[in-house]
């Protein structure tokens, strides 16, 4: 794309700065108790522009927290704002927002041609505009030379790659959102169309939300993920942030395979006291009046030892490239990973937490 | 106690559904068939399970020649990708159905089904629907369904297809263990890699109706008799290249990248087969060769980073620990290491691991 059509894009698209506060929503007309709510109290800034992704399992509220965005649904409490403006009683035909979901939206009878134009036809924009339009789109899509072509011969790739189109095409949205968009695309094409859309960010710069409960394509879309777990933001941070340091034990678990290891322990003189040996700490823990803790280590940041914390070997599986070993100790059981070439001792051993990356949670929230 | 496919092949109308097959599951052990959809994992359970009868050739259980032994006489389970249980049913009446069919005593049923239960985490469950259940607790009723009566043969189609990443992660590591003590033959299917080398025990790769090797699994993964097998069983793809080797020097034929090596081969032209995880941002082992990529895209999984890219012709791939960022377009080096590549002759047979 040369840099003239860049610089018109850029200026075509007003952007927008999503602002949702206090946000909780309940399906039920009188909520009593927290299982109530599918929404609690999330607040977020999502800055124009930016690349982000709002990352759960299935039940996190995070198709309620899209829809509430979108407009299909007003919250039970709390306001969206775009650019500071209160859009939380606006139609979703107001909002200006391009959804793009699950699975391909489009029409088989039209050409891709048609298919791409008709969102600029509705809004009466001229022929010459919308050829320019619907050609840019296309060359960004690689879905040029099957322009001419009826969209009911392509493949489930190529017709998301359309529902794509449509949704980028205009130019008058303030924000892209997508739900779930690679469901329907074979695995091996998976990461030609997640580069795509990565391209097509850097290229057009406009705030794009991709919802998923697939931690790779939340990854290595946004720059900056929401975690969200029951009703509630967990986390927000980039991959790094969200690996190396989890501020809640559901992020530990859900990030990174195999997840983060999460056992009982105690608080003794700001430190933590784990199968009666005092851990290092990089804080001194002050609060203590928890109703548990528990300390947090990922499985590659766990050496084996001459002393430390004693283990039972349990099983060791080669997956050929690493190996996942199981041990047990009193508190429960413990996920090592270790270098394919690294000996593995057999039957019972000792192991040491690396102190950085060793944190202790007090009701599931890390403390600091 | 043995299963053993002996010539066995399988056409429908003039297309060939499974080419000439022999195969031999021992007991105690689980096998795992991996191939892509239709590669005739499905059709081979079917036949093992006398669901579907080969077109020629025999099955043999033990000592006996069961070819065309109807399913019902056969001691055997199944489990599919889909969650199958009786909607109408407790998942503890899932469970006994099979026992109940047998004339199994109540008293008997109770108790097995509830070691069972325990086993696969139900135990708080027994009372409810399974439209109570989530998706992961269905296959788990479905899967204790299986393994409640003592069958000969367990036959477990794609169980974790259907679950959530983290779901997946959890029954995978504890299949083997549900079936350390067990006198059967259990027989695994899967598209997926991982599912093969976290399991264990024996896998055959199979490829368009054809088993491509058979054996211990980390020994096929690490020695594949051919480019098809260790194409089979590598994801992320395997990184294929055409090479020539003068004396110790090996050469890229795409690009000017060269390395050392004492392997004890013929001079001449090859392929190279080198793993993703042989390809990383930083230099592991001692024996690794540097080379250029431009960067397709750096795919993040939560603990992993997988970097496509292009070098000279190559569209490769790389797999590297932790989160290695990087954009689009961008050049950057990458470290092969040379021990483990895998060379192949002009008829794509291993001549060497590296």
């Amino acid at each position: 794309m040369n840099f003239y059509i860049l610089t018109l894009i850029i200026d075509w698209y007003p952007m927008a700065k999503i602002t949702l506060k206090d946000l909780s929503h309940s399906y039920l007309k009188q909520p009593n108790n927290d299982s109530d709510w599918a929404l609690k109290g999330v607040n977020i800034d999502w800055k124009d522009g930016g690349a982000y992704a709002l990352l759960g399992p299935s039940g996190c509220g995070k198709t309620t927290l899209l829809n509430i965005i979108s407009g299909l649904l007003k919250p039970t409490k709390g306001e969206i704002l775009f650019d500071n403006k209160d859009v939380t009683s606006l139609n979703p035909v107001d909002r200006d927002i391009a959804q793009i979901f699950q699975f391909p939206v489009i029409y088989d009878t039209m050409t891709v041609y048609d298919n791409l134009a008709f969102p600029l036809k509705n809004r009466g924009l001229s022929k010459t505009e919308i050829d320019s339009k619907v050609k840019e789109i296309a060359e960004m899509l690689e879905l040029t030379s099957t322009l001419n072509n009826k969209a009911a011969g392509l493949t489930a790739d190529g017709k998301q790659k359309i529902s794509l189109g449509r949704g980028l095409v205009r130019s008058d949205v303030n924000v892209i959102m997508f739900d779930e968009p690679l469901t329907v695309i074979d695995p091996h094409l998976k990461w030609v169309l997640r580069s795509k859309l990565k391209e097509l960010h850097q290229k057009i710069n406009r705030t794009m939300i991709y919802v998923t409960h697939d931690q790779i394509e939340a990854l290595t879309f946004a720059d900056q993920v929401v975690v969200m777990h029951e009703g509630q933001i967990v986390q927000t941070g980039t991959p790094v942030e969200l690996f190396e340091k989890p501020k809640h034990t559901f992020v530990g678990h859900f990030i990174g395979s195999p997840g983060m290891n999460i056992l009982p322990c105690e608080i003794k003189n700001g430190q933590i006291n784990f199968e009666g040996k005092l851990l290092p700490n990089n804080i001194s823990i002050e609060k203590t009046n928890f109703s548990k803790t528990e300390v947090g280590i990922r499985p590659e940041f766990i050496k084996f030892s001459n002393d430390g914390i004693k283990v039972k070997i349990k099983r060791v599986s080669d997956t050929g490239r690493h190996k996942v070993i199981d041990t047990e100790c009193n508190s429960g059981s413990i996920k090592i990973l270790a270098n394919a070439s690294d000996e593995i001792p057999s039957d019972s051993a000792h192991i040491t937490f690396d102190q950085k990356y060793t944190y202790a949670y007090g009701d599931n929230w890390i403390i600091e | 106690m043995s299963l053993e496919l002996k010539n066995v092949e399988k056409k429908v109308g003039i297309e060939t559904h499974i080419y000439s097959t022999n195969l031999k599951l021992e007991k105690n052990t689980i096998n795992v068939l991996l191939g892509s959809t239709l590669s005739g994992k499905t059709t081979l359970m079917q036949i093992m399970a006398g669901l579907d009868k080969p077109t020629s050739g025999e099955i043999w259980f033990n000592d006996e020649n069961v070819t065309g032994k109807e399913v019902q006489k056969r001691n055997c389970s199944m489990v599919y990708q889909q969650f199958i249980n009786y909607p109408n049913f407790t998942v503890f009446e899932n469970i006994a159905s099979p026992l109940k069919i047998i004339g199994v005593k109540p008293d008997e049923i109770k108790q097995r089904v509830g070691k069972v239960a325990e086993l696969l985490k139900l135990s708080a469950m027994l009372n409810k629907k399974p439209d109570e259940l989530s998706g992961g607790q269905q296959q788990r009723t479905a899967l204790a369904r299986a393994l409640v009566k003592d069958s000969d043969l367990i036959l477990l189609d794609e169980p974790l297809a259907n679950l959530d990443f983290k779901l997946r992660e959890e029954l995978r590591e504890e299949l083997p263990k549900l079936f350390e003590d067990r006198d059967c033959v259990v027989v695994y299917a899967t598209t997926e890699p991982l599912d093969a080398l976290m399991i264990g025990g024996n896998t055959a790769t199979l490829l368009e109706g054809n088993v491509i090797q058979y054996g211990k699994t980390l020994d096929v993964y690490k020695k594949p008799e051919n480019l098809t097998s260790a194409k089979v069983f590598s994801d992320p793809p395997i990184n294929v290249a055409e090479v020539s080797k003068r004396g110790e020097m090996f050469k890229l034929k795409d690009n000017n990248v060269q390395w050392k090596s004492n392997i004890k081969i013929k001079d001449g032209d090859y392929k190279i087969g080198i793993r993703p995880h042989n390809i990383t941002t930083n230099k592991e082992g001692n024996n690794s060769v540097e080379i250029d990529g431009k960067v397709l895209i750096s795919e993040i999984s939560g603990s992993e980073s997988l970097i496509h890219f292009t070098t000279g012709k190559l569209n490769w791939v790389s797999l590297s620990n932790g989160i290695q960022q990087k954009n689009i377009g961008e050049n950057t080096k990458l470290f092969m290491n040379v021990n483990e590549f895998l060379y192949f002759d002009s008829n794509n047979r291993l001549v060497s691991n590296g």
